[in-house]
């Protein structure tokens, strides 16, 4: 049965018809089209399908659309405004956080709720933050200056308190 | 007019297609939905070795949604990599040799519907013995799975370069262990996924699939459809990620294509994760008995080795890879004699093919183990033991591969003063150690594996009203970074504004046919054909500005967004002006490059010879930390410093991004990674069973980049990410022995395996110790012995 489904995606709202069982990562690449998100794993296991509902990241593949009735999805697709890359976008792409790229949506939405709670985190906390997001190119390295690489910029264009 | 020419190579660029990867804008495969696409899903073997009665697909064929089903019976022509050694269809006919093996396929409207009529496929089967390891398949009488192939054996391989027992003869410690390393798998972050496009009425198939090799996909394709080639496209999208898992055609792209023909339409294929490591084509699980002697002075006198590899249940790169893991025992050191006895078998498990560092990783973890070892035994640093058996350069090995250009001993110096080996080898604090191993790889195999005659590698630059430069390749990028490289060639030569420059890559329809991602290749072999297409492209818009500027060609200076009379910056043209005067005439201008291996390059006479041999081998040392945790036997990597010798460094960012990704690879294979089989079936084909290290274990790995110059790459450039891979199990290997006192020989170095063994020591020591009747120290470690 499939009814319809108010939820806020990347700041808009939207209402469409999904069944109870739809995944929100099925709903999110099949119906809306936003392939950004992908899936690495059968359930769980890889971080690639990280998105973030109300600020906190959770598993697109683990979370039916259903559940998120009424809250904020955002995805990497929200992550650029204007065109213009996001601080975490630009250190990815600079540091060469991101190889393959297929890691790379899921890893930034992880690190962009990071951001959101700590926007200065120590080494340790990148990798206790990120230690669901697997990576099978860069061994990491480039991922954490990437996230530290980021820090500055992003506190400038948000003003948040270092 | 002013302006410099752009520079192109040795500058840390981003990835020219990295924007599109952060902001999720990169289309992998599975990304794209056509909205009359069909689901495609296979029906795999539940058992893993049984003959194949009969395969019912009525009922699921009469299901309503069901658009077409294929079994072993649409297609009767085998395929795989080598032309010599293809013995696999797509879908099983007559047996099933492993399980998760195809047997047949549905394509439906929608995924419920393609899963249910899956079920609705009955299989009769007779079950047979399962052959799970080497020792099973090569016991007398065991069952065969390839009637051709006596003993299960697909390939022995016996050879001997310089005289061994002579070697032996004159060495003053001689040792000998056997080492097991486990199956290991890609685990590319992007499951499997492909999407055909058949059109009845051109008889015309268009692929779109993660491939490394698009080019064997085309030829493997065709075949199994009967299809003439000039009637397949195949297009790669991005993909992500591929270490040796996709330079295979593999059964789920033909198998997708025969739907698609057969349901007359687009039929999109996803594979699970579970599906993908089943499709493995990894590193098989080998036993490498290692036998070197050595002078009292630690001088390599001979080498022999015996390699037997669990190659699973079909041919695939098999004979390649047992090859590989006798070819590069060379090439590293100054080896003077090399007997070496491979065993390639079959078994009932997935078939293994090529993975990072092909064929060579599990022998070179056995001689630097064991170099080590004797190195420790004499009494001597193993660095300086290293140095004592460096090549000249150039040089030709005992089996016929060339090195011109040697960068090992400063990967060696840069190692050893980045890591403080000198103060701390040997001191390092109770349960910590530092040990270190070398390594090295082709890049690119100077003889590809369908000869064909053609140039190694073909590009072509487009150069057109708009003045924009278009490089066409089949190169594969596939997250390593190749496109950005061919474009810093092209815009090092030209010396062109890089938003002039676009890449299109891997659409048979447009690019020009390229040997694929593979042996690392790319950087030496493509790089050096766009050398050559953008000197062709300069030298016509040098002309054309000479003719413009009303002066000899040879006054004209290229300033690349820019020409002038050299010395009178008041005469010159922009590159637009050239450009249109270039045309003129001719109209759209192509600039075909080309490189070819000269032959000299391409190995020893003997059978097999080829394998191994390339125009540059990369160097690479690397220096591990760990510490030991006493009760867990848990090993932690503190810290890797790793160096390479890739010739030269296109673009140094990515160079350390190669190596880091590498070197992790090997901890990975050193630390924790191994397939499963229970009776058979695999037991960790997920993320959670087949468990590679995630960011909070990964270490800091430091990258110092060595630049030796080749005298034939592009630029000097080799390859830079394979050959640091092989050295860091046994660098480990190396640094849990200072730290425990342990000396392993059993990959990887689990926790359970360094528990098991501390305890079997404290067992020992024990019993000493009642023999005794003295108390026994605390266990020394290597240095303080």
């Amino acid at each position: 049965m499939k009814r319809i489904l108010r939820i806020r995606v990347n700041g808009r709202w939207r209402e469409d018809a999904a069944a109870d069982n739809t995944l929100l990562i099925d709903y999110l690449r099949e119906q809306l089209g936003l392939t950004g998100t992908k899936q690495g794993c059968d359930g769980g296991e890889c971080g690639a399908c990280t998105v973030l509902v109300d600020g906190r990241p959770r598993l697109s593949c683990c979370t039916f659309a259903a559940a998120v009735e009424g809250r904020h999805v955002e995805t990497i697709e929200s992550q650029s405004q204007n065109g213009r890359l996001s601080p975490l976008q630009q250190a990815f792409h600079e540091k060469l956080g991101a190889q393959c790229g297929f890691c790379t949506p899921g890893m930034i939405m992880a690190a962009e709720s990071l951001l959101r709670r700590n926007p200065n985190p120590g080494e340790a906390e990148i990798r206790e933050a990120l230690g669901g997001n697997l990576c099978r190119c860069t061994g990491y390295v480039k991922i954490i200056e990437s996230v530290q690489a980021a820090c500055p910029d992003r506190l400038e264009k948000t003003g948040e308190p270092a | 007019m002013s302006t410099r020419p752009f520079k192109g190579v040795g500058e840390r660029l981003p990835l020219v297609d990295g924007i599109e990867k952060v902001t999720g804008r990169a289309k992998y495969t599975a990304d794209l939905f056509p909205a009359d696409a069909l689901v495609g899903k296979i029906l795999r073997s539940p058992v893993p070795h049984a003959e194949l009665i009969e395969v019912d697909a009525s009922e699921a064929r009469r299901l309503p949604g069901v658009v077409a089903v294929v079994t072993g019976e649409d297609c009767d022509v085998p395929y795989g990599i080598l032309p010599i050694a293809q013995n696999e269809f797509p879908l099983a006919r007559g047996k099933v040799r492993y399980f998760g093996e195809p047997v047949a396929a549905v394509a439906a409207v929608d995924e419920q519907t393609a899963e249910r009529a899956l079920k609705l496929i009955r299989l009769h089967v007779r079950e047979l013995p399962i052959i799970e390891n080497a020792a099973q398949a090569r016991a007398p009488g065991a069952v065969l799975l390839h009637d051709n192939k006596a003993g299960n054996i697909e390939r022995e391989v016996h050879n001997e370069f310089g005289n061994a027992a002579e070697g032996f003869a004159a060495a003053h410690l001689i040792r000998e262990q056997t080492y097991h390393t486990a199956e290991v798998t890609h685990a590319q972050m992007e499951p499997h996924a492909a999407m055909a496009s058949y059109d009845p009425s051109r008889d015309h198939l268009t692929l779109h699939t993660v491939s490394m090799v698009p080019y064997y996909v085309h030829l493997r394709v065709a075949q199994c459809l009967g299809l003439d080639t000039s009637r397949v496209r195949v297009i790669k999208p991005y993909v992500g990620g591929g270490f040796g898992s996709r330079v295979e055609t593999l059964n789920f792209e033909i198998i997708v294509s025969l739907l698609a023909r057969a349901a007359g339409g687009t039929v999109r294929m996803q594979l699970t994760r579970e599906e993908s490591i089943l499709t493995h084509r990894g590193r098989p699980e080998s036993d490498t008995r290692m036998k070197l002697g050595m002078t009292r002075d630690g001088r390599i006198t001979a080498c022999e080795c015996e390699v037997v590899q669990r190659g699973g249940a079909y041919g695939g790169y098999g004979i390649i890879t047992i090859l590989y893991a006798g070819a590069l025992i060379n090439g590293l050191y100054d080896v003077p004699a090399v007997k070496y006895d491979g065993y390639r078998v079959y078994s009932n498990t997935p078939p293994c093919g090529a993975m990072r560092g092909h064929g060579t990783v599990n022998t070179r973890i056995a001689f630097e183990s064991l170099m080590t070892s004797m190195a420790i035994e004499l009494g001597l640093d193993p660095i300086e033991v290293r140095r004592r058996n460096l090549l000249p350069c150039p040089t030709e090995t005992i089996n016929g591969l060339r090195v011109e250009s040697y960068g090992l001993p400063e990967c060696l110096d840069k190692v050893e003063a980045a890591s403080g080996w000198r103060e701390r080898r040997g001191r390092m604090p109770k349960w910590k150690g530092l040990g270190m191993a070398c390594s090295h790889f082709v890049s690119g195999s100077a003889k590809p594996v369908h000869f064909t005659g053609q140039p190694h590698a073909t590009v072509v630059l487009k150069l057109d009203f708009d003045g924009g430069i278009t490089i066409l390749t089949g190169a594969a990028d596939v997250g390593q970074g190749c496109t950005t490289i061919v474009a810093q060639v092209v815009v090092e030569v030209l010396g062109v504004d890089w938003r002039r420059v676009r890449v299109i890559s891997n659409d048979s329809a447009v690019t020009p046919k390229d040997n694929g991602s593979y042996s690392s290749r790319v950087t030496f072999m493509v790089g050096n054909a766009c050398l050559d297409a953008a000197q062709k492209l300069k030298q016509t818009l040098v002309e054309a500005a000479a003719r413009r500027l009303e002066v000899a060609p040879e006054r004209v200076e290229c300033l690349g967004e820019a020409f002038q009379v050299a010395g009178d910056p008041s005469r010159s043209i922009g590159f637009g002006d050239a450009t249109a005067e270039a045309l003129v005439n001719t109209g759209t201008l192509h600039f075909k490059g080309t490189f070819t291996c000269p032959v000299e390059f391409q190995g020893g006479k003997h059978r097999g010879g080829a394998v191994g041999s390339t125009m540059g081998f990369s160097y690479a040392a690397q220096a591990v930390e760990v510490s030991v945790d006493p009760d867990t036997g848990r090993i932690s990597v503190d810290k890797v410093w790793a160096a390479l010798d890739c010739g030269f460094a296109i673009n140094p960012l990515s160079v350390e991004g190669q190596v880091q990704g590498a070197v992790w690879m090997g901890m990975g294979q050193g630390l924790c990674e191994q397939t499963r089989y229970e009776n058979g079936k695999h037991a960790a084909a997920n993320f959670l069973d087949y468990a590679f290290p995630t960011i909070a274990e990964s270490p800091p790995i430091d990258v110092f980049i060595v630049e030796s110059i080749d005298p034939n790459g592009p630029f000097g450039a080799k390859e830079a990410s394979e050959g640091p891979l092989s050295g860091f199990p046994a660098a480990l290997a190396d640094a849990v022995r200072e730290a425990t006192g342990l000396e392993l020989h059993d990959f990887p170095l689990t926790p359970e395996r360094i528990a098991e063994a501390m305890e079997a020591r404290e067992r020992e020591q024990r019993a000493a110790q009642r023999k005794t009747g003295k108390a026994a120290k605390q266990p020394a470690t290597e240095g303080a012995a």
